[in-house]
């Protein structure tokens, strides 16, 4: 079988305020369920190696963690190669119970954004608080970038990660390139 | 002459001189200058002519609320009109440009209206455009239409970038003069996060022109430290030249940042469309001076007092050596003591009241030696494209002339009225006062917010307070009051400064000058001058019966246009409630509408233009379809191939070629936008069963149905194949369009209605790229793959399996759209063009061709299949389309099934889907009408149905078509006439609609 | 534009990230209701000036559907709260009519 690509394979943007990168092919696992389960709990920790998180937030150690989606629903991101391993895993820990896994990595593009004015970025495209006192490192806002879907969160204070839609992937991208177009500093976050 | 003096201009760079040019004239100016002052400082008097009467027109005051200096700005890519030369900051290579007259601003043609002037009175457009009608297409369009109108619409794109951006605070204060720096500190202090808006490039407002002190310092000095202060502080965000442009619900608010308006060359996006929810919202927007109402008040030279003195003190323009102060108030005074002490002229302060003692400001203008004329007014101004002198009078009187005075300008001071555009924009109501003669917030009806109390705060003078140390002390308290509700403590030591106090003698409310002027005078009253409306025109309205504000304003056209009547307003409602001998505050106000000041369309849109206008979806083959000359046909946000064209080919061409390849090889089609839904829990088949009208939780793992989605209504919302992959597990294919809609259609239900079934979905859509391989060929090309066995017997129709193609994991469905021998084929997105890239090596041989949607379209009809939107419309249900085998008899109950027995829905008249032919083989035209006999009471001929699908069938070579028709089941056979809207009547016999194949052997082999 | 706090994901955000739902609480009438009941479930909305209880869905968030009060004239939220009843909870009562003391709660069907 051939290697996987992502929507954007390794795009890169660099002139702006911010340097946007399209990653490569990132394994994520969506599961629904009864997220207090002990059967999800421990084998999600075993998978991740972090936490269940709580409410809004997600939990990584490097390349790897859980994000807390909904309620009842969470985004594992792996390595997209252990996608298979982990979803075998999965479904034998969920066995008859009412929960589900589903393998989304395809359906995905994830963008990495790093810069000093990455929270201005996201500010211009969703209609969020991005402020360091407000959002900080720990928590995904799932909201809209502009006129699609998208949830992002902050990787460190100048670094942020981005998943969307895969069939809008080069939207999102000319979005993210015309928000971080040279000259647009707003210099509004003063924390 | 209007000109530059030696001294004064505060905000002027005097060691950086700029050109600029004014109607192809090359001038010259300062750093710091605004358009306005810089003509002014040229002596260009003239800026403009007015709306209706083409009468010259100069600029009236140095803020937004400026209306009659207009321009023209920019050129090609840059160009925009109706901006104002007051709030435009001068640049190097400037270029304006009046408006509004032809041939040109010196001589205009148009300027003869002002002799047929009592031919255009209040209503004329109304009156004048109704009859006769022809006169619209040869008069009243070609040439009135040419003369009308202010700027230019520009003709190129515009070459610039906008952008917005969300900010969040818990104090928003709008407007950086004295009040406003001084609540944005106070708040500060408490801890508050504050967002503080300046429109201008600077900050301090007009306090620095007006003078005073604080706790003993000069007020300049007080800003500077503010400003200071504020800057140094880490919760408070400040932006200059940023407009509060509107109060939305739930405290919302939309600024406007000009970042480049100033510097055209610089990177970046011109404009910034600030969305901010703000905690509370504190509008410190000043207060606006009122013109006052005498004839000839237009006249360029006749100015706003404070504009005079802003001129004068920020930008070191004389307006003319020789200046009357008009005047019914103590401001103007600063204006006569300002122009005095700058060595200029004042001939005489006419003031309308009459005061038992002076003001420490009218001492001092006194003392400087300028004659003060208590109970004395203006009879008229004369002059043509410039002031020469003014007629005086008594303000008690009809305007008999004592004395005419030799000048060149004119300043005028009716009153200040509040900004309280801002305040009123969300419902925020407004009280009359009588002191101040204005109408000012009503603290007690503030608009409401999100919790149910009122979330915007006026503070100085846009609240009504107008002495400096007043100003300061509502500002203070108003950001108290502020951060006390937001749960904010203000340190004991946070105070407010004091100002020193200057008693000024109250205001008198002059609305006529002279009070009795008569009818000729009032004819030359102007009160707005952007829309040439009179004092005369808002009598007149009153007297045809326009007695509501509302009605006057639209009659007249007082107040409309890019100024919304910022200088008007007031007078005009005033010069209504005399007519109609009302109290003001009955009149009661016009509207208040956002924004405050026009905003740039480009703003409005910000990022949403080019590119990025909307989002487009695409597959993952999209970009081998663009290299292989596909055509694109949207489909929602997706882009779908409709054929692909070869060279020399038309498009008609390409598909009838990839139909009947499709018929005899075989074909591929990029099917990954088709919904892919997974329906997974213990009651997965009893939800399914809900959703779909046929029945789902008896099909067997391993085995595919087709299935109809009806919404609550009973009609059809969508419709697709169903893969039962274990016990627990459906996957539900979606049609491409309705993916994301059914999606969320099944969330609501189990959300909403059956939150206690055990039941999960999730859209996958998009993690799969699926594609169709049809024709007689599919199964060869697979085998050429190889790598499972894909023959009849280890995969039947309608049945699914996992597998490995070419080493490619991937899920195959055999299904069929088209009647032929199909494999629908998934495998994960990233892997998706790799896997068509091998279909087409392996398919080489076979004659493998992709096909469009086009193809799809025609492969279905000759099948009689329908499509969700071509049959369907929103009001057609599965019975009305021969699907009543898939509407399972045996379930109780499913969505649409109630409505499915309405009187209405069971009613046997309901067209009926059938087949068409026509009957000299052409092609039906699209959604054409069928007739039938007699007429309807509109006198139409009866409709008995309707084409819904129509194609040329290469496979038959001739035209196909379906439709819904009345009684169409029962009537086999007949013809029937299908008038065209080309003239033509197309005859058409009822078929059956499954025009090839009908038994289906080809799909099943 | 309207801010709602989303009850599910205890996130507060704008009007855009939400799409309404309209009227909450209705009780559904399939196969074997009369016309009229099926009418009135189908068709029939009230459309008060004041207090309504509505549906929203926190379409561009975490997905998932709730109710509002709010008043439809002032625009005040008096609470967000479940899906997942089929009635408002009692802290949304008694906050109405803290602030409407003239309010009347809906009947219970």
């Amino acid at each position: 079988m051939s290697e996987p690509i992502s929507a954007l394979n390794g795009s890169v943007y660099k002139e702006g305020i911010a340097a946007i990168t399209a990653t490569g092919p990132i394994g994520m696992i969506s599961i629904r369920g009864d997220m207090t389960a002990g059967y999800l709990k421990k084998t999600l920790k075993k998978i991740a190696g972090v936490d269940m998180p709580d409410a809004r937030g997600i939990n990584l150690k490097v390349d790897k963690g859980i994000a807390w989606m909904s309620p009842d629903e969470l985004l594992l991101i792996c390595s997209y190669a252990e996608v298979a391993t982990h979803l075998d895993t999965l479904h034998n820990a969920i066995g008859s119970n009412h929960a589900m896994a589903v393998n989304v990595s395809d359906a995905r593009a994830v963008f990495r954004l790093k810069g000093k004015h990455i929270r201005e970025v996201l500010a211009k495209l969703a209609p969020v608080d991005t402020s360091p006192d407000v959002f900080a490192p720990g928590t995904i806002r799932r909201t809209r970038l502009a006129q699609v879907p998208a949830a992002f969160w902050m990787v460190d204070t100048e670094t942020a990660q981005l998943v969307c839609f895969r069939s809008v992937a080069q939207y999102v991208f000319d979005l993210l390139k015309t928000a971080a177009q040279p000259g647009s500093e707003v210099n509004h976050h003063r924390r | 002459m209007s000109t530059r003096i030696a001294t004064g201009g505060r905000l002027l760079n005097k060691s950086n001189a700029v050109s600029f040019s004014f109607n192809g004239k090359h001038l010259r100016g300062f750093e710091g200058d605004t358009l306005a002052s810089a003509l002014l400082a040229n002596d260009q008097m003239l800026v403009g002519r007015s709306f209706k009467y083409h009468r010259p027109r100069g600029i009236v005051a140095a803020g937004p609320e400026e209306p009659n200096a207009l321009m023209n700005l920019g050129r090609e890519g840059q160009f925009e009109p109706n901006q104002r030369a007051t709030t435009t900051e001068l640049f190097d290579g400037l270029e304006a440009a009046s408006q509004n007259h032809w041939p040109s601003l010196e001589f205009d043609v148009g300027a003869i209206n002002k002799y047929l002037s009592r031919f255009l009175p209040a209503g004329f457009y109304y009156k004048m455009f109704i009859h006769p009608r022809p006169f619209w297409k040869h008069v009243y369009e070609p040439i009135i239409r040419h003369s009308a109108g202010l700027g230019k619409a520009p003709k190129d794109r515009d070459a610039d970038t906008y952008e917005h951006f969300h900010a969040f605070c818990d104090v928003l204060v709008i407007g950086g003069g004295v009040a406003g720096l001084e609540a944005a500190r106070t708040a500060a202090l408490s801890g508050a996060k504050v967002i503080l808006l300046e429109q201008n490039a600077h900050w301090g407002g007009r306090a620095p022109v007006d003078g005073g002190t604080v706790e003993g310092k000069p007020i300049n000095d007080h800003v500077d430290t503010l400003v200071a202060e504020l800057a140094a502080m880490d919760n408070v965000q400040m932006r200059r030249r940023t407009m509060g442009a509107g109060v939305y619900d739930h405290s919302y608010v939309l600024g406007y940042e000009r970042l480049k308006d100033h510097a055209p060359k610089a990177q970046g996006p011109r404009h910034r469309l600030w969305r901010i929810r703000a905690g509370h919202i504190i509008t410190a927007t000043g207060a606006i001076e009122r013109p006052l109402s005498f004839a000839g008040n237009d006249i360029p030279g006749v100015m706003l007092a404070a504009a005079v003195r802003d001129y004068l003190v920020n930008y070191g323009v004389s307006v003319g050596d020789r200046t009357v102060v008009v005047t019914n108030n103590d401001d103007a005074y600063r204006t006569a003591i300002a122009l005095v002490e700058a060595g200029l002229t004042v001939p005489t302060i006419l003031d309308a009241r009459v005061l038992p003692e002076d003001s420490a400001l009218m001492a001092r203008a006194k003392e400087l030696g300028i004659r003060v004329m208590m109970g004395h007014a203006i009879a008229s101004v004369k002059g043509g494209k410039r002031v020469t002198s003014v007629e005086v009078c008594s303000q008690a009187g009809e305007g008999a002339v004592l004395e005419t005075i030799p000048c060149e300008a004119v300043a005028m001071s009716g009153g200040w009225s509040p900004v309280v555009h801002l305040w009123s924009h969300c419902g925020g109501k407004l009280v009359w006062d009588t002191a101040l003669a204005t109408f000012r917030p009503d603290v007690n009806n503030a608009p409401i917010g999100a919790d149910g109390h009122g979330f915007v705060t006026a503070a100085g003078a846009a609240a009504g307070f107008f002495g400096l140390d007043d100003i300061l002390h509502d500002a203070h308290a108003a950001a108290d009051g502020v951060v006390t509700t937001l749960g904010f403590k203000l340190p004991a030591n946070a105070t407010s400064p004091n100002a020193d106090r200057q008693e000024e003698s109250p205001l008198a409310p002059v609305w006529m000058m002279p009070q009795g002027a008569n009818a000729k005078l009032r004819e030359k009253t102007w009160l707005d001058y952007q829309n040439d409306v009179k004092v005369s025109d808002v009598r007149l309205a009153a007297q045809e019966g326009f007695v509501s504000v509302e009605h006057t304003k639209r009659y007249t056209t007082l107040g409309m246009a890019t100024d919304q009547g910022k200088l008007s307003n007031i007078n005009g409602l005033a010069t209504l409630a005399g007519a109609l001998n009302a109290d003001i505050p009955t009149v009661g106000t016009t509207t208040f509408r956002p924004p405050y000041h026009p905003i740039s369309m480009g703003a409005i849109g910000g990022e949403a233009r080019g590119e990025v206008f909307q989002p487009l979806r695409r597959t993952p083959m999209h970009s081998w379809h663009d290299a292989n000359e596909a055509e694109w046909e949207p489909v929602g946000q997706w882009r779908r191939p409709y054929a692909y064209k070869r060279s020399g080919e038309s498009t008609h061409d390409a598909v009838m070629r990839e139909v009947t390849n499709t018929r005899k090889n075989m074909g591929l089609l990029d099917a990954s936008t088709l919904g892919k839904i997974i329906v997974k829990g213990p009651d997965a088949g009893k939800f399914l069963d809900m959703l779909y009208t046929n029945m789902m939780s008896s099909l067997k793992p391993g085995k595919c149905r087709y299935g109809l989605m009806c919404s609550e209504n009973g009609f059809l919302i969508d419709d697709g194949v169903v893969a039962r992959i274990d016990d627990d597990t459906f996957l539900c294919h979606t049609t491409t369009g309705g993916a994301d809609r059914i999606h969320q259609h099944m969330e609501e239900w189990l959300q909403t209605e059956w939150w206690d079934w055990q039941v999960y979905v999730a859209n996958v859509t998009e993690q799969y790229a699926q594609i169709a391989v049809v024709g007689p060929n599919a199964r060869k090309c697979l085998e050429k793959l190889g790598g499972m066995d894909v023959s009849k017997d280890a995969l039947g129709f309608m049945e699914w399996v996992d597998g490995e193609l070419g080493g490619f994991k991937c899920r195959i469905y055999r299904i069929s759209f088209s009647g032929e021998l199909s494999y629908e084929i998934a495998v994960v997105a990233g892997v998706g063009q790799a896997f068509w890239d091998a279909l087409m090596v392996a398919g080489h041989d076979l004659g493998v061709m992709p096909y469009g949607t086009e193809c799809l379209h025609i492969l279905r009809a000759e099948k009689g299949f329908i499509m969700i939107g071509d049959e369907t419309d929103g009001t057609v249900i599965p019975q009305d389309l021969g699907l009543g085998w898939a509407i399972s008899k045996k379930k109780e109950d499913y969505l649409g099934k109630r409505a499915q027995e309405r009187s209405h829905m069971a009613d046997p008249e309901r067209w009926k889907l059938v087949g068409l032919e026509t009957t000299d083989g052409s092609t039906l035209p699209d959604g054409a009408y069928a007739v039938g006999e007699g007429k309807n009471e509109n006198n139409q001929r009866n409709v008995i149905g309707r084409v819904t699908s129509t194609y040329h069938s290469p496979t038959l070579n001739k035209g196909i078509a379906m439709g819904l028709v009345l009684h169409g089941p029962d009537r086999m056979g007949e013809v029937i006439d299908f008038p065209g809207t080309d003239g033509k009547t197309y005859s058409a016999k009822i078929v059956d609609p499954v025009f090839y194949d009908k038994e289906g052997e080809k799909q099943n082999v | 534009m309207l801010i709602l706090t989303c009850p599910n994901c205890g996130v507060t955000a704008e009007e855009t990230e939400f799409h309404a739902g309209g009227e909450a609480h209705l009780t559904r009438f399939g196969p074997g209701a009369s016309d009229d009941d099926f009418e009135n479930y189908l068709f029939m909305r009230d459309n008060p000036k004041g207090v309504h209880f509505e549906r929203w869905r926190h379409v561009y968030g975490c997905g998932k559907w709730f109710h509002a009060a709010r008043d439809t004239v002032t625009l005040e939220i008096f609470g967000t709260y479940t899906a997942q009843t089929s009635t408002p909870p009692q802290n949304i009562i008694d906050k109405i009519s803290d602030r409407r003391p003239d309010w009347q709660p809906p009947q219970k069907q």
